[in-house]
């Protein structure tokens, strides 16, 4: 290797992945910026800087060795799952459901953390549990407890999303490190048999949730109203989408939420379906990457780690458009790196980071 | 033990490698997927659906405002307006703009001297109203009230003076009847068109008479004022704004001038007039009185009005030329005249009245004694007995196919919500409805139209034109309308010795000679008649008693006699006679269509006799209702108040029996203790209370 003028340390970053999400991050900004009205002000400006400072916080934990986040990641899941307890005795206390602990410049949410560091301890586990254990109870045990914990403290807050999301999340490292398939095809008829229970479970507003997802139309004023609004704004965006800062359903405030879970549908009346291909191309695109990184990984808890994380991103970004699309109901995830709101960004950004680190150790460890 | 892992194996790490490997393999692949069939249903929604989901969206931006659409015109046969739209003014709340809503209220109910009651409902309105559908606070305001809160709109926001059209009737209530009026659309109309035009605030819609029947073309269409608003009906901008399609005019076959003339001339009495074009059939003039003011329903009618009309025994909201049906006594002896003269009958017979005549033992009476009659001189002087002979003769079999010939009985393709037909009978019609046999002596009844007869005034006035013309006319009412005309199935001849007989009715020595027409050269030509209301009774005959029990006057005629233009009937309920109330009527429409300077002069005269035009008397019996409905609940709680249903009678109207002219002052300035009472109740409506005699009646008013 020829030490040219650029820098070992920023040469060495990973330029394409960089670039993409910048892409992501400015476009988002942009959308915003539309979506205020064409203001910076809220949520464009904060968005961004927001945005600048977690970029940074990302390149500088890829810095950080591969095996300090194995190090971490018990200690980690723990110190995640005592605040997830205390915001939960916090709630009870102050008589309310809260979900946050405010820590003056960011409203941090336990339960994201947990979508990161679940998949963080899931894959420490089976990193490190011999291959001879691996088809034994002792190989699924642990790790029901452990996804089933905060899953279970998640659901009481309640975040049926959030809660989804960490145990798919500990789930898909589970089936990564080569838990027999006949047990998730076996889970999933049962999960399947036990839905209508489960659904009998949730919370009223959960379950008007979910019937209106399944017929948005029947009370398009009412409960309906968030799906059948983002279906206009997003149809209604046609091909090219009505151009920037023409969009009539957010600025006249028919889309609600459209800065947050739908900024989505922000995005695709004013920027059309050409804007939507490319932001879900842009999500593959880190999809690809992470899940190349994970192929490239050297280690085992490199490889369950940057494809579980890779895979956490993309649950975001899925469970997101499929709602706004009228896929599935409303949940409450907003879009990574594009809706304005700091605690996902920051979850996904430490993701991002960690990915870079194994990414960066495989790189050392290959070019030994 | 089972083992849930199935075979027991060992994993290597190569093994582990392959598996990861392949599972990763899998994730990308469900990456790809789901990214595939998330880009496939956006492009369903934007591509497939962009139609359906750009029009919601546009149907969420804009808001459409329906601007009503200006009414058609109702005009004249020389394009004289008889109902146009007005100009008028009212206010209205935008809730959406509303800020100081209590404030607002307040200085409006100040500035506007809003009733308590109209306050009331305007703050339950402003509670259902959303974003900016207007909530009324006041139609038809006056200038100077719409100019002070015009004035001060910058201060109160929300408050939304405007200009709007209003039907307007500049004859009033002469044309109530022919013309109907217009109101807000019921629900029930809303529900069976689901149009949003009916529901705007202000539109309204015909709700009788040619108002009603034409209402397809005088409507028009809607304009529309779009504008674009947020989620929650904020006022964002105002967009292009579309406007209405005024609705077509109705150019009818009436005579302004003369309708106006004939609900004016008709004056105090209950009755009606219908003058026909001897041309084509065309109505001149369908008027019926009293009536309602048809202005005061399209702005809605007061509670108090309406049952003011409600309970008016001359029964203002009865269209009677066209409902109202009657004996018609003496008008059809005309029409039997035709029938003897078609069943071989020589104009030249004599039979001699003496007073009465004979059929075993019954005598029908006759006016008076006559001494020997043709059939000229019976139809002058009326001559009971010569048709009751003849008609006896040839039976009333063949009397009643001329007499429908002539009109009576017939249904006509009038634009009109109702009209009813009466009854020709013979003998096959009475074993039909009374299974009885036809006798001599409903002959004789039916001869001179008494009995199971009944014709509408319209039919007379058919009647009248079909003789003068020899044509069978259809009457119409809307220009263009006219049907093909034939000649009447009755010779010529014929129809020339019954014209100079009701010449001479006129112009003879007849029964109404008082009203031959003060005009050189032109000779009105009719028949009177008196139809009885209930059976005679020893001598009173129906000239004396209540009001009710009077006899109705009738009077068919056409002019010129020699060469008829206009023919008409008038029929004055419990006039008393035909040459007495009716004649005189007919004369004065007949002056009117030939020196309308004339009769308008003599029309003047007899209403500063009445009290005013119409519309002025009726203005006024509205207030003096309005007062006594106030004094009443006043009076009902101190329960007091003496009644002398009488009094009030002779107060608001002429004595029937003299026709002496009330002193207007009586009419004007009724004495308090008779104002307090409503006029018509107890005696006058109900037989079974002792009728006082008119004769003998205080006249309240009179200041002598």
């Amino acid at each position: 290797m020829t030490d040219g003028i650029i820098p070992t340390p920023l040469r060495q970053l990973p330029w394409s992945l960089l670039l993409l999400l910048v892409a992501l991050g400015g476009f988002g900004a942009v959308i915003l910026y539309s979506a205020a009205g064409g203001s910076l002000t809220p949520w464009a400006a904060s968005h961004a800087i927001r945005f600048g400072i977690f970029l940074m916080l990302a390149i500088a934990m890829s810095r950080i060795p591969e095996s300090w986040y194995a190090q971490l990641a018990f200690p980690g899941y723990v110190m995640v799952l005592l605040l997830l307890i205390g915001v939960e005795l916090l709630g009870a206390i102050s008589g309310g459901s809260q979900r946050w602990l405010d820590l003056g410049f960011i409203r941090l949410q336990p339960s994201e953390l947990m979508k990161l560091v679940i998949v963080l301890a899931t894959a420490r586990y089976y990193a490190r549990l011999p291959g001879s254990a691996l088809r034994t109870w002792t190989g699924i045990w642990p790790m029901l407890v452990l996804a089933g914990l905060p899953f279970a403290l998640v659901m009481l807050q309640p975040d049926l999303g959030t809660a989804t999301m960490i145990a798919v999340g500990g789930v898909t490292v589970m089936f990564l490190a080569g838990v027999p398939l006949r047990l998730f095809v076996g889970s999933g008829i049962a999960f399947a048999s036990v839905l209508p229970i489960i659904f009998s479970m949730l919370h009223d507003y959960q379950k008007k949730r979910v019937l209106i997802f399944l017929n948005p139309e029947e009370d398009a004023l009412g409960a309906g109203y968030h799906i059948t609004q983002s279906k206009i704004a997003i149809g209604s965006g046609g091909l090219f989408g009505k151009g920037f800062l023409n969009g009539t359903q957010s600025h006249l405030d028919y889309l609600p939420e459209g800065h947050t879970d739908f900024v989505f549908a922000t995005m695709a009346e004013e920027w059309g379906l050409l804007g939507g291909l490319a932001v879900i191309v842009a999500f593959v695109l880190v999809g690809r990457w992470g899940l190349n990184v994970a192929n490239r990984a050297t280690t085992r808890f490199g490889k369950l780690t940057a494809a579980g994380l890779s895979m956490t991103i993309f649950y975001y970004v899925t469970i997101n458009l499929l709602m706004v699309m009228g896929l599935a109901p409303v949940v409450g995830i907003p879009l990574p790196l594009v809706s304005h709101g700091g605690t996902a960004m920051l979850t996904v950004m430490l993701c991002l980071g960690i990915m870079m680190s194994i990414d960066r150790n495989s790189r050392i460890r290959g070019s030994l | 033990m089972t083992n849930p892992f199935g075979k027991k194996g060992q994993m290597t790490e190569a093994q582990q490698g392959f598996t990861f490997s392949r599972r990763l393999f899998f994730l990308g692949a469900t990456q790809i997927g789901i990214g595939t069939l998330l880009a496939g249903r956006m492009a369903w929604l934007a591509i497939a659906d962009n139609e359906k989901y750009a029009l919601l969206a546009e149907s969420n931006r804009v808001n459409l405002q329906i601007l009503p659409p200006r009414r058609g015109w109702i005009v004249d046969r020389k394009g004289k307006p008889i109902a146009l739209n007005k100009t008028a003014f009212r206010v209205d709340l935008i809730p959406d703009r509303l800020i100081d809503k209590d404030g607002v209220i307040g200085q409006l109910s100040a500035i506007m001297q809003l009733a308590p009651d109209d306050v009331a409902r305007i703050q339950a309105d402003l509670k259902t109203a959303a974003g900016f559908q207007p909530v009324p606070v006041a139609e038809n305001i006056d200038w100077e009230t719409f100019a002070a809160v015009s004035l001060r709109t910058p201060d109160m926001p929300g408050v939304a003076p405007s200009e709007y059209f209003t039907r307007f009737y500049p004859a009033g209530a002469s044309v109530a009847h022919l013309i109907g009026y217009v109101g807000a659309a019921s629900a029930k109309d809303y529900e069976a068109s689901r149009d949003p035009l009916l529901i705007t605030p202000g539109f309204k819609i015909g709700k009788a008479g040619l108002e009603k029947t034409q209402e397809s073309l005088l409507r028009g269409s809607p304009g529309a004022k779009r504008t674009e608003v947020t989620a929650r009906g904020k006022l964002v901008r105002d967009l292009a704004t579309r406007p209405d399609m005024p609705g077509k005019p109705v150019r009818l076959t009436v005579d302004a001038g003369l309708q106006d003339f004939a609900g004016r001339r008709l004056g105090l009495e209950s009755g009606s007039a219908v003058v026909l074009d001897c041309a084509t059939g065309g109505i001149l003039a369908l008027a019926s009185m009293p009536a309602f003011d048809p202005n005061s329903f399209s702005d809605g009618i007061g509670r108090l009005e309406w049952k003011m009309l409600q309970e008016d025994d001359h029964i203002p909201m009865l269209n009677k030329a066209m409902q109202g049906l009657y004996p018609p006594g003496s008008t059809v002896k005309p029409a039997a005249a035709l029938a003897l003269l078609h069943h071989g009958v020589d104009p030249e017979e004599v039979v001699v009245c003496n007073g009465g005549y004979r059929l075993g033992n019954r005598t029908f009476r006759c006016l008076s004694r006559h001494g020997p009659m043709t059939m000229r001189s019976a139809i002058m002087k009326s001559c009971n007995t010569y048709f009751y002979a003849m008609g006896r003769r040839i039976g009333y079999d063949r009397i009643a196919p001329i007499a429908r010939e002539l009109g009576l009985g017939q249904e006509f393709a009038l634009p009109m919500p109702s009209q009813r037909y009466g009854t020709v009978p013979d003998s096959a019609w009475k074993a039909c409805k009374y299974d009885k046999a036809w006798s001599q002596s409903d002959t004789l009844n039916a001869t001179i139209g008494q009995g199971y007869v009944q014709a509408s005034p319209l039919q007379l006035a058919v009647l009248a034109a079909r003789i003068a013309s020899g044509k069978h006319l259809d009457p119409f009412l809307i220009q263009g309308e006219q049907k093909p005309i034939r000649p009447l199935t009755i010779p010529p001849e014929h129809l020339a010795i019954v014209r100079e007989g009701m010449d001479l009715v006129v112009n003879g020595e007849g029964t109404a000679v008082a009203s031959r027409l003060p005009l050189p050269g032109i000779r009105m030509a009719g028949k009177t008649g008196t139809a009885q209301v209930r059976k005679i009774s020893g001598a009173q005959r129906g000239q004396t008693g209540a009001w009710k029990y009077k006899d109705h006057g009738l009077f068919v005629f056409f002019a010129p006699a020699d060469a008829p233009k206009y023919a008409g009937a008038v029929v004055i309920e419990h006039g008393m006679g035909g040459a007495r109330a009716a004649a005189p009527v007919a004369k004065s429409l007949m002056t009117y269509m030939f020196n309308p300077e004339q009769a308008m002069a003599e029309l003047t005269a007899l209403e500063s006799n009445w009290g005013g035009d119409v519309n002025s008397r009726m203005a006024r019996k509205a207030a003096a209702w309005k007062s006594a409905d106030a004094r009443k609940s006043r009076a009902d709680e101190t329960a007091q108040g003496s009644v002398d249903d009488s009094e009030i009678r002779q107060s608001s109207e002429p004595d029937p029996q003299t026709m002496t002219p009330v002193n207007p002052e009586a009419i004007a300035t009724p004495e308090p203790e008779t104002a307090s009472t409503p006029p018509h109740s107890g005696a006058v409506q109900h037989p079974a209370s002792p009728p006082v005699a008119p004769s003998t009646a205080p006249r309240s008013g009179d200041p002598s």
